[in-house]
């Protein structure tokens, strides 16, 4: 039951994380880049006025999955590491926490452009 | 000129024949059963989706020759143009024939502009047969306009489908067909839409434009034509161009319709319609050429309209020129 | 002067007759998609704790993104993610997925120029600016917290 709980909170939270995004696209007529850097931002934001924690503590993959959580990992290791080397922790906190999403990204970007072609649209 | 903008052709060359060649789902829409060669793929056998848009007006030529009963040695020049940078689909389509070439671009106009070009190269008696040729590729025009064709986005309600598929006609003096006898250049007209995904609002304005002008010089109304058809207006920018005729006292009735907003069937999902520079083109050298040799039109005003803009006008912010030009056509 | 006046009616006039459309339907296509997807990850997240219990929640979680972005990605090459983005919108666009989509998307697309001047070049066309923000964005606090740590 707990479990069941728990992951109804992730799909409430996750589900309408996007819908603010579909939202977004509907009322404003904005592109998907723009979507992702605004969620990047706010994620950004959340972990600087330190309240993604709470968030995520109960919405888990909720906040996680979608793209507020990069941004707020961003922003958490650009923190922590400015507490453990200063002001070098400004310049190498952020990529360093979020290094293993982007080189995954670039890498199977990668490996699948070189095996796929681009299908036309329906 | 006797009038601004409008010509009346002396001689009135023929469309001695005309060639389509689409893809498949364009071949699905309300006109397929017109169109005289379909596509089974988009990439028609190539590696890329250009080199496709290159042998569709390539395959286009050669059938409209063989159509107009004609040998290659019988063309004295070709004329046409796509929607890509420097119009290099037609650039390599022609390099394919041994004839001179003048590259022609009006965008989703290009149509008319060729064929207004060619008639008058006719008319003046300097050339006997001319071929004009228009075509476009969905695919080469997203990349070149929009995003990657795998990118999961949505299309906003106002967008219009570009249509896989390239037109084209022969002219000449000698020969049967329906003959092409004035008209109407069109000047460039920009209402300040600064919309992409919102062509027909854009092109609107520029279609009442040339089509006021030339019911003004040729002193005709709309119920002198048996059908008045437009470009790639699509389903809004049809009803806003009878909006705006309206307000000028001009009544769009029965006989007034638009290719684009005709072309795909309800549950293909195109949204506003199908536009690009293949989408007047191959309707009108297919269905409506049809029809007025069957002699079902007697006589036609068909008005294509372009949107003059390119992708880092866009990204710059800048509104959509667009540019009409309206040809009589007489069986 | 007249022109201008002109030009701001009728782009009033035109706002006023796109057709309206009914935002529920795609409203709550991307409120159950995007719910799944997260599902999804808490799901594969779950299974890898349960696999290797010496698994700290922090690598878990980097693990479970490598495996939404892999998966993505691959739904990107096999011409299915597309699909998706269609019928769900934002709902395939905020989560990571979207992210990993508009990578792949444009190398995939931008293929036939080259590995160079195709695949790597135009790699980072629509997600780019994602990172450039943020990066910036998360180094702007960064130096603020440093700032701040000097009192």
């Amino acid at each position: 039951m707990e479990i069941f709980l728990s992951y109804l909170w992730v799909f409430l939270i996750g589900g309408l994380v996007c819908m603010l995004g579909e939202l977004l696209i509907i009322t404003t007529n904005i592109t998907s880049a723009r979507i992702l850097v605004t969620f990047v931002l706010i994620g950004v934001f959340l972990e600087a006025i330190d309240v993604f924690d709470y968030i995520s503590d109960f919405a888990k993959a909720g906040i996680n999955v979608p793209i507020i959580g990069f941004g707020a990992s961003l922003a958490k290791g650009a923190i922590s590491a400015v507490k453990t080397h200063g002001l070098l922790g400004v310049f190498t906190g952020g990529l360093t926490a979020t290094a293993g999403g982007i080189a995954a990204a670039i890498f199977f970007a990668f490996i699948f452009a070189l095996i796929f072609k681009s299908h036309t649209k329906k | 000129m006797e009038f601004e903008q409008t010509i009346k052709l002396k001689k009135q060359p023929r469309i001695i024949g005309s060639y389509t060649i689409v893809g498949p789902k364009e071949g699905q829409g309300n006109f397929g059963k017109y169109f005289d060669y379909i596509m089974k793929d988009d990439s028609f056998g190539e590696k890329t989706y250009e080199k496709a848009e290159r042998k569709m007006i390539e395959n286009a030529i050669v059938g409209v020759i063989e159509k107009a009963k004609l040998l290659p040695k019988d063309i004295d020049i070709l004329l046409a143009g796509d929607l890509l940078n420097q119009i290099v689909s037609s650039s390599y389509a022609a390099r394919a024939f041994q004839f001179p070439f003048l590259g022609v671009y009006g965008a989703c106009s290009t149509m008319a502009e060729s064929m207004a070009v060619g008639s008058v190269l006719v008319d003046g008696g300097y050339f006997d047969n001319v071929v004009c040729c228009t075509g476009s590729h969905f695919s080469t025009a997203e990349r070149q306009y929009r995003f990657p064709l795998e990118l999961g986005n949505q299309r906003p309600p106002t967008s219009q489908w570009t249509v896989t598929g390239a037109g084209s006609c022969a002219l000449s003096l000698h020969g049967e067909g329906p003959k092409i006898s004035m008209i109407t250049f069109g000047k460039v007209i920009d209402w300040g839409v600064n919309d992409v995904n919102n062509m027909g609002a854009a092109m609107a304005p520029a279609a009442r434009d040339t089509m006021l002008r030339h019911f003004k010089n040729t002193k005709t109304t709309p119920g002198d034509y048996d059908l008045i058809v437009t470009g790639d207006l699509g389903k809004l920018g049809s009803e806003i161009l009878i909006d705006l005729m309206e307000d000028e006292g001009v009544m769009l009735g029965v006989n007034y319709c638009d290719c684009g907003q005709m072309y795909f069937k309800r549950e293909q999902k195109t949204l506003c319609g199908a536009s690009g520079a293949g989408c007047c083109a191959t309707v009108f050298n297919s269905y409506i050429v049809e029809k007025m040799r069957d002699g079902q039109y007697k006589k036609i005003l068909f008005l294509p309209t372009g949107a003059l803009l390119s992708a880092t006008s866009t990204q710059q912010g800048d509104t959509i020129p667009c540019v009409c030009h309206a040809i009589v056509i007489e069986m | 002067m007249e022109d201008k006046k002109r030009n701001e009616a009728y782009n009033r006039y035109v706002k006023a007759k796109i057709p309206k459309t009914h935002a529920w339907p795609s409203l709550f296509n991307s409120f159950w998609v995007g719910g799944v997807i997260c599902v999804m990850g808490q799901g594969i997240n779950d299974l890898l704790m349960l696999a290797f219990p010496s698994l700290s929640q922090q690598s878990a979680w980097a693990y479970t993104l490598i495996i939404l972005i892999f998966i993505a990605s691959f739904l990107t090459g096999i011409g299915v993610y597309d699909q998706i983005g269609k019928f769900a919108g934002g709902g395939s666009i905020v989560p990571i997925t979207g992210f990993s989509n508009s990578i792949t998307s444009p190398s995939i697309e931008f293929k036939s120029e080259g590995i160079i001047y195709g695949i790597c070049v135009k790699m980072f066309t629509i997600a780019g600016p994602v990172i450039v923000f943020g990066v910036v964005s998360s180094m702007v606090v960064g130096f603020i917290y440093w700032i701040i740590s000097l009192f």
